[in-house]
């Protein structure tokens, strides 16, 4: 395996071989993606080539796959993933105004990772906290009533916390 | 006996603003004050007051304190719990209708049934906790049809509810167990459709993270009906506490002999699995949901055949909404005559509304079906704040539609909404005043469904990006003459020939702006004006008489797009202008507007 970090490999193969046994075990490459991500944050394509092996099924469907939906990430995001809500609550209140607000401070554009790789911005559409709107997302944590300078203040203080680890 | 029960709010919006501290605290000031064996302390789900969190009711009496502060606690303690006296400061205010829902709910046998009927758990019980849902009537529907009901006779009383299917379709969800009842087949499905896809919505969240039993229990009923032994809940990913609460309420009901071989005794089996989403829109499309449950990509099918014949891996299967499920086991509670009691007539029942946008009270709401537009946003959601004025009202999401304010005396129903112009949809109802512009609501919703749409079919594939240009080059100034009636003409072709509801739905937002509000369009178009001041490209920053020549402005402006001699008025060059706003944020004297 090439991947920079095998840790995990031996983890998804177990994950594959419960399904396995299973009815219709090829149903469940949307849950062993899901596992992937949570390990590695990302879908690297060695996992990708292992699992079609594992579960018989050709890559290039699974890549079918893995494009069709937003949530997974085909490129290693940044340590800490803001998560911008553009969802229509937060959007009739501004939420793209912050999110250009950020783009501006971190100067890189929405799907890419700063160049020291501890932020990365993805849109997210309704994180169902509409009631307070607008919201963005860092690690689980939801950020409410937003404004522009509010937010920047939350990413620096992830900022602050990355250089003190 | 405990003298008090003090229940904490635990949906995610108190979560947010950290109610779990609040509840150490709690904790630890109970131990301190020596209070424990007096007060004890309930957690519920979302109480649907999300805007005042983080929000605690203190009993008997339901005294209702919100956006609690640590400080808060240790006074409430001392003055409410010791003293016995309540603290008004603190108390959220009886003038509005959320209140009064805590005290009609509170009385769960009467008036509480009429208007909380999904969500008639939500805030009361415990979500983590079976014996909170069993205390309150949980599981006796189902040990009801298991004893004394054929599968014929629940199939029967659904129909008899009129209940319908709250996804957004509102078809009657009788009539769809009775077409899956009616298949001959050894393998059948139950899906519970938790993707709510609505960009602005939080309904079906908070009916899980509130009360997960519920569904559980609608689900084992509609497998006993239609003789079907495995459910399915397929859900966001995006929710990770209503999963979490859910597999919780799972092997809380197997441990329970609820779930698995043997239902109660009974000689019924069923299970239940949780497949997440993956963040597609479409995949709340029933055929791509089914096909995205399968490991596929969330493509939709032509119907027929519809799920009920041909489902999942070819298997007849029932698919239904989170809160159509959770309507089931009151319908066979209290019995479909009683159901149909509730709303209009061609509407039976409630329906739960997740109410955001510009609007006082933004939370969940529960209302009979019949109930006016005005009535929830100024009763319920305490009017607009600010003192602006209503606009808009939109609801159905990204496939449903703008009405303006004549049509707040509009009662909520299916039919009535449809034709009006927007559908009932699952649920989303947002608010927006005079500063949204509506060129740019459109825009906003048709961009989102034409990233979303999965691309199978040519008419929402082109058509929704082609309405998304001609919508973009009117915001940017660059409108032309005829372009509404292109994008009407795109608009209903776009409806009428694409394959699933998506496409059928997404030029809605667009249709419905264009009937209600055409004049904001030609504006755009011809007199290159937005009156709401949205659209940067039509604004112009203009400097009036209140300026005193400080020269600030001119200072920050990036591209020297400011004239003027000290002491005196300054002028904005339109032409160089980038409408950045930045010298409108540096005036002090307010001098400077956009037009
Ligand atoms: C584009 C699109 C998105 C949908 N999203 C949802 C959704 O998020 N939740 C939902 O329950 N139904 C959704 N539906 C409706 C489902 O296809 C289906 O009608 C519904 O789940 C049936 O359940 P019900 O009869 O209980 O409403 C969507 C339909 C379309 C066309
Ligand atoms: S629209 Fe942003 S949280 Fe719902």
């Amino acid at each position: 395996m090439i991947t920079e970090d095998n840790t995990f490999i031996d983890e998804i193969k177990n994950f594959i071989a419960t399904k396995m046994t299973l009815p219709n075990p090829e149903s469940n490459l949307i849950a062993v993606l899901h596992k992937v991500q949570q390990l590695y944050c990302y879908l690297p394509k060695d996992v990708i080539d292992m699992i079609a092996i594992e579960m018989n099924i050709p890559a290039a469907h699974i890549w079918g796959v893995a494009t069709f939906y937003h949530y997974f990430n085909l490129k290693k995001p940044g340590k800490y993933i803001i998560a911008i809500c553009l969802g229509t609550a937060c959007y009739v209140k501004g939420s793209n105004k912050i999110l250009e607000a950020i783009k501006e401070h971190l100067k890189i554009d929405v799907g890419q990772v700063t160049e020291d790789g501890i932020f990365s911005i993805q849109p997210a559409r309704c994180v169902g906290a509409c009631g307070q709107a607008p919201v963005l997302m860092i690690d689980e944590k939801i950020y409410g009533e937003l404004t522009p300078d509010k937010a920047i203040e939350i990413i620096e203080k992830y900022r602050n916390k990355n250089n003190n680890d | 006996m405990k003298e008090h029960v003090i229940t904490i709010c635990n949906g995610t919006a108190c979560i947010n603003k950290d109610v779990r501290g609040l509840q150490n605290i709690l904790e630890e000031q109970l131990v301190k004050l020596d209070l424990q064996d007096k007060v004890k302390i309930n957690v519920s789900g979302c109480l649907g007051m999300c805007d005042k969190g983080p929000v605690m009711i203190v009993y008997p009496g339901y005294t209702i304190y919100g956006g609690v502060t640590e400080k808060d606690i240790t006074e409430i303690l001392q003055e409410h719990i010791i003293n016995k006296r309540p603290i008004s400061r603190l108390a959220i205010q009886e003038d509005n209708l959320f209140n009064r829902f805590f005290r009609i709910f509170g009385d769960t046998k009467f008036f509480g049934r009429q208007m909380r009927i999904a969500l008639r758990n939500c805030g009361i019980i415990d979500p983590e906790n079976i014996d909170d849902y069993i205390a309150l009537r949980g599981y006796e529907a189902l040990a009801k049809i298991l004893t004394d009901m054929t599968a014929q006779d629940v199939i029967d009383e659904v129909k008899k509810s009129g209940l319908r299917g709250r996804g957004g379709g509102g078809f009657p969800t009788g009539t769809k167990w009775q077409f899956t009842a009616d298949q001959i087949n050894d393998q059948k499905y139950v899906i519970c459709n938790a993707d709510e896809g609505d960009p602005g919505a939080f309904m079906d969240r908070s009916a899980i993270e509130g009360d997960p039993h519920t569904i559980l229990e609608g689900m084992i009923i509609g497998g006993y009906a239609i003789g079907a032994n495995k459910g399915i809940i397929y859900i966001r990913a995006e929710y990770p506490l209503a999963i979490k609460r859910l597999e919780k309420a799972l092997a809380d009901a197997e441990a329970h002999c609820l779930l698995g071989k043997n239902i109660l005794g009974s000689n019924f089996d069923f299970d239940i699995e949780i497949r997440l989403g993956a963040g597609a829109f479409v995949c709340g499309e029933e055929t791509a949901l089914i096909r995205s449950i399968e490991g596929r990509r969330g493509m939709p099918k032509p119907r027929p055949p519809y799920p009920s014949v041909s489902g999942l891996f070819g298997f007849p299967t029932l698919i239904n909404n989170v809160e159509t499920w959770a309507n089931v086991p009151v319908v066979i509670l209290d019995g479909g005559s009683w159901f149909s009691t509730v709303g209009t007539e061609k509407s039976k029942g409630t329906k739960v509304f997740a109410l955001a946008g510009m609007v006082n009270n933004t939370g969940l709401i529960e209302v009979p079906m019949g109930t006016t537009l005005r009535e929830i946003i100024y009763d319920i959601g305490g009017g607009l704040p600010n003192g602006k004025q209503l606009k808009a009202i939109q609801t159905g999401g990204p496939s449903g539609g703008c009405l303006p304010a004549e049509y707040l005396d509009t009662p909520i129903d299916y039919e009535s909404l449809a034709k009006a112009g927007s559908i009932m949809g699952s649920g989303g109802m947002i608010v927006m005043n005079e500063d949204v512009c509506m060129v740019d609501v459109a825009r906003f919703f048709i961009e989102f469904t034409q990233s979303e749409s999965c691309g199978k079919c040519t008419p929402c594939r082109e058509g929704t990006k082609r309405m998304y240009e001609i919508l973009t080059r009117i915001i940017e100034g660059k409108g032309m003459p005829g372009d509404i009636e292109k994008l009407e003409r795109l608009g209903s072709m776009t409806q009428k020939a694409s394959l699933c509801g998506l496409g059928q739905s997404a030029p809605n937002p667009v249709l419905s702006t264009i009937k209600n509000f055409r004049e904001e369009y030609e504006e755009h178009i011809n007199e290159k004006k937005c009156r709401a001041g949205v659209c940067k490209a039509l604004l112009n920053y203009v400097i009036t008489e209140k300026c005193i020549g400080c020269g600030a402005c001119k200072r920050v402006c990036p591209v020297d797009a400011i004239d003027g001699n000290k002491k005196q008025m300054h002028h904005i060059d339109n032409d160089k202008c980038i409408r950045c706003g930045m010298c409108m944020n540096t005036c002090k004297f307010g001098a400077i507007i956009k037009s």
